[in-house]
This record gives structure tokens, C-alpha cells and sequence, in this order.
């Protein structure tokens, strides 16, 4: 057994986790202090700036020398938090969770459950496959697809920074009810039959991974990678989306965008998700936009529609998808999302005035 | 000679499992046959759902994200 002394535990380890969840707390306290000064930093960046103030170009610059740093840093400790609680859910324990629950509380569950879930739209297909053959009903998979990337910790945490608890908290209960609502509906079709054929031949049992048994200093870890990993693929769309939030801020005229995306256009919440549909973007780039755009007096519930719309239904996923689903399938699924996402547009709407 | 499959769709993160599979069972001195399954019916029948995922001599051990190195070591090293 000589590979055993390789791997046994160092005598210090409990000194290093110490250390660690030490290092961790001088960070959170140094993120704080950082974050309170940022204001006046970016007010500063903002007058050394050789440009004529007041105008449409100051007003853009403005938006983006505050936004870039504050929505980076708070992604950063929203991504990190996540990840810790992350670390409590995985994929195969939450598809335990769901096999042979009944349609109704299991949509609840299996929508509740995707908010928590690791997701990326990467590992869809396994999944997708995954959950079907253990005998996680049809409706209830797909409440669970639905909610994933709707309803992620990077869209509630960047909502709840920069436009407030309660539209978080509204978006929080929309994107719940559209994934239950969807989800349901879907298991009511009975759409079994319009799965690729293999996808119904595979069976699989569960597995018990060993791997279960996390220290803190794995949690702490865990959250570490998660802002590493998350922050490599999104801080480009996250830039654009700022971009493009002090694009509008400066240069967009607000009775121009009132009379486009105000309230008082039935049309518009339809057609900000058609525009929605195509647009592939991470919730965190999508916010910033969000924002100018309220801003702007854009009607809440039709901005959070274009939201839900980017985020929930997207190009690639549905391409990916397309390996277990049959395209008739594929048009119900979008479908049936697309309706509910425009209900939660026109009630919003119609609830906040 | 142990076999290790790699469960993964051909993404990023299974290329840097395989290679970190390798790199450890080189370290401990394991002999190691890698091999990369990707089909994703024969990945849903060993039960994982997220990817990548490892099996060593026929057994899932680890689904989901990169594995810690350690973790590897231990695995390869189990008779």
C-alpha cells in the first residue's frame, strides 16, 4: 500500500483549512471596503475625464465607469456565495430527488430545485437523457430545464443589486410559475412519443458517487472555482451588456423608448420576446441593459419578458436539444415557454402601473 | 492495467479530465488505458447525469466538474 501514504492527509490540514476559511473572511471584509469606496473613485475617473460634461458621450461614459467595476465585484461575491451553496446540490442527487414524483408538486420541485442546481447548457443532453430514463416524468424534466437557466443566482443576485429586492423577488415568482406552468402543460401532452427513439431505450440506474463528503475548505473551494469559471466565460458578455446599457443611457432618447417598450404599447411585451428568442447572452450581461433601460421608462413587466426571453430560450440550447428531441417537440417546448413568458409581460404590466 | 473511461461530450473540461487522469496515474505510477466515451446514450447508461464523468475499472466515481487532483490519485490507487 504504498500509493496510500501518497494520498493519506497532511498533519497540517486542519492548520490550512483554518487558514482558508481565515483568508476568505479578510476577503469579504476587503470586498466591502472596496465596494463602499467605488463610488466616489468612479465620481472621480468621471471629472479627470477630458470630455465635454453634460453631454450624450459624459452621460455614456458615466454609466460604464460606474457599472463595469460595481456589477464585476458584485458578481463576484454573488457567483462566490452561490457556488459555496452549490456545492450542497448536485445534478444526481436532485434527479434522486425527482424520479417517479408525481406531475404537479414534482414540477414545484423541479423548478424550485433548478434555481440550486449546477446547470450549464453544455451538459443539457446527458441531463436531459439522465433524468428521462430514471423515471423523472417528461413535464417534470422539463420544469426542470426551464428554470435552470431562468432563474440562476447570477440573474437574482445582479437584479437584487441593481434594481432592487422586489423586482428580484417579482422575477424570482414569474420565472417560477413560467417553468411550473410550461412544465406541467408539457407533461399533460403526453409527448413521450415525440423523444428521438433512443433517448427511451436508454436505462440507467442510480449512482452513488463517493465523492459526497465535502469539507469546508471543498465548499470554499468550490466557490472559488465557481467565480473562476463563470467570470472566464461571461466577463465579455458582461462588458457588451454594460456597453450597451450606456449606449442607451447616453444616446437613446427616453419618449423614444416610452413609446417603443412603455406600457401603453400592447405590442410590445409580444415583441420584445420575439426579439428575446435569438439573442443568446447570459443574465449578466443582459442586466445592465435591463437597467438603462428602466431607466429609460421602459415598462417593467416587458423588460423582464426580453429578459426571461434571452435567458430561458436560446439558438444554441435548442440546437444542442434537438439530439433528444424531435422538432415537433422542440416547437411545443419553445412554444409553450414563449406563451408564458409573454402572460408574465402583459400581467406585470398590468399588476404594476 | 486499469481502465478509465472518460464520460463527456468532447467539451473543454473532459480534454483537461483526460489529461489530468493521465497525469496523475504517470505521478503514482498506476498504468492507466484512457479512454473517452462520448456518446450520449452510453454516457446516460452509467447513470451520471452531468458531465464530465469518471469510471475506473468499470465503476462511476466522479460526475461533474473537474476532479481534484487528490481525489484522482486515490481512485487509480484503490486496488
Amino acid at each position: 500500500m504504498t500509493a496510500s501514504t501518497l494520498i493519506s492527509p497532511p498533519p497540517n490540514q486542519t492548520l490550512g483549512t483554518a487558514k482558508l476559511v481565515g483568508a476568505t473572511v479578510v476577503a469579504i471584509v476587503a470586498w466591502f471596503a472596496v465596494y463602499w469606496q467605488l463610488e466616489s473613485f468612479s465620481n472621480w475617473a468621471v471629472s479627470v475625464l477630458p470630455i465635454e460634461h453634460g453631454g450624450h458621450l459624459d452621460e455614456a461614459l458615466s454609466f460604464f465607469i460606474f457599472d463595469t467595476p460595481k456589477v464585476l465585484m458584485l458578481l463576484a461575491l454573488v457567483v462566490f456565495a452561490m457556488g459555496v451553496v452549490r456545492s450542497f446540490f448536485s445534478p444526481e442527487r436532485t434527479r434522486a430527488f425527482l424520479a417517479g414524483r408525481r406531475e404537479g408538486l414534482g414540477n414545484i420541485a423541479a423548478a424550485s430545485l433548478g434555481i440550486f442546481t449546477p446547470f450549464c447548457s453544455c451538459s443539457a443532453v446527458p441531463l436531459f437523457v439522465g433524468f428521462v430514463s430514471a423515471g423523472v416524468p417528461l413535464g417534470v424534466t422539463f420544469s426542470f430545464l426551464i428554470a435552470a437557466p431562468l432563474i440562476n443566482e447570477v440573474a437574482l443576485g445582479l437584479l437584487f443589486a441593481l434594481v432592487g429586492w422586489k423586482v428580484a423577488f417579482t422575477y424570482l415568482v414569474f420565472g417560477l410559475a413560467v417553468s411550473i406552468s410550461a412544465g406541467w402543460v408539457i407533461g399533460r401532452l403526453h409527448l413521450e412519443g415525440w423523444l428521438e427513439q433512443w433517448v427511451l431505450d436508454v436505462r440507467s440506474g442510480s449512482v452513488d458517487l463517493p465523492t459526497d463528503h465535502l469539507t469546508i475548505a471543498d465548499r470554499i473551494h468550490a466557490g472559488i472555482e465557481a467565480v473562476r469559471d463563470i467570470f472566464g466565460r461571461v466577463w465579455v458578455w458582461i462588458i457588451v451588456g454594460i456597453a450597451a446599457g450606456a449606449f442607451i443611457h447616453g444616446y437613446v432618447p427616453a419618449e423614444m423608448l416610452t413609446s417603443i417598450m412603455g406600457r401603453n404599447q400592447w405590442w410590445s411585451v409580444p415583441a420584445a420576446v420575439l426579439i428575446g428568442i435569438p439573442i443568446y447572452s447570459n443574465a449578466a450581461g443582459i442586466i445592465p441593459a435591463v437597467v438603462a433601460l428602466l431607466g429609460k421608462g421602459a415598462a417593467l413587466g416587458t423588460v423582464l419578458a426580453f429578459m426571461m426571453a434571452v435567458t430561458a430560450l436560446s439558438a444554441p440550447e435548442t440546437i444542442i436539444l434537438r439530439k433528444v428531441l424531435t422538432m415537433r417537440l422542440i416547437a411545443v417546448f419553445v412554444g409553450i415557454v414563449t406563451i408564458g413568458i409573454v402572460a408574465v409581460g402583459f400581467l406585470f404590466n398590468a399588476l404594476f402601473t | 492495467m486499469k481502465i478509465v473511461k472518460v464520460l463527456g461530450p468532447g467539451c473543454k473540461r473532459c480534454v483537461a479530465t483526460a489529461e489530468m487522469v493521465q497525469a496523475q496515474a504517470d505521478r503514482i505510477g498506476v498504468p492507466v488505458t484512457i479512454e473517452k466515451v462520448t456518446d450520449y446514450a452510453a454516457i446516460a447508461g452509467y447513470g451520471i447525469v452531468s458531465t464530465p464523468g469518471i469510471v475506473v475499472d468499470g465503476k462511476v466515481v466522479h460526475a461533474g466538474g473537474l476532479p481534484k487532483a487528490e481525489d484522482l490519485a486515490k481512485w487509480l490507487a484503490a486496488a
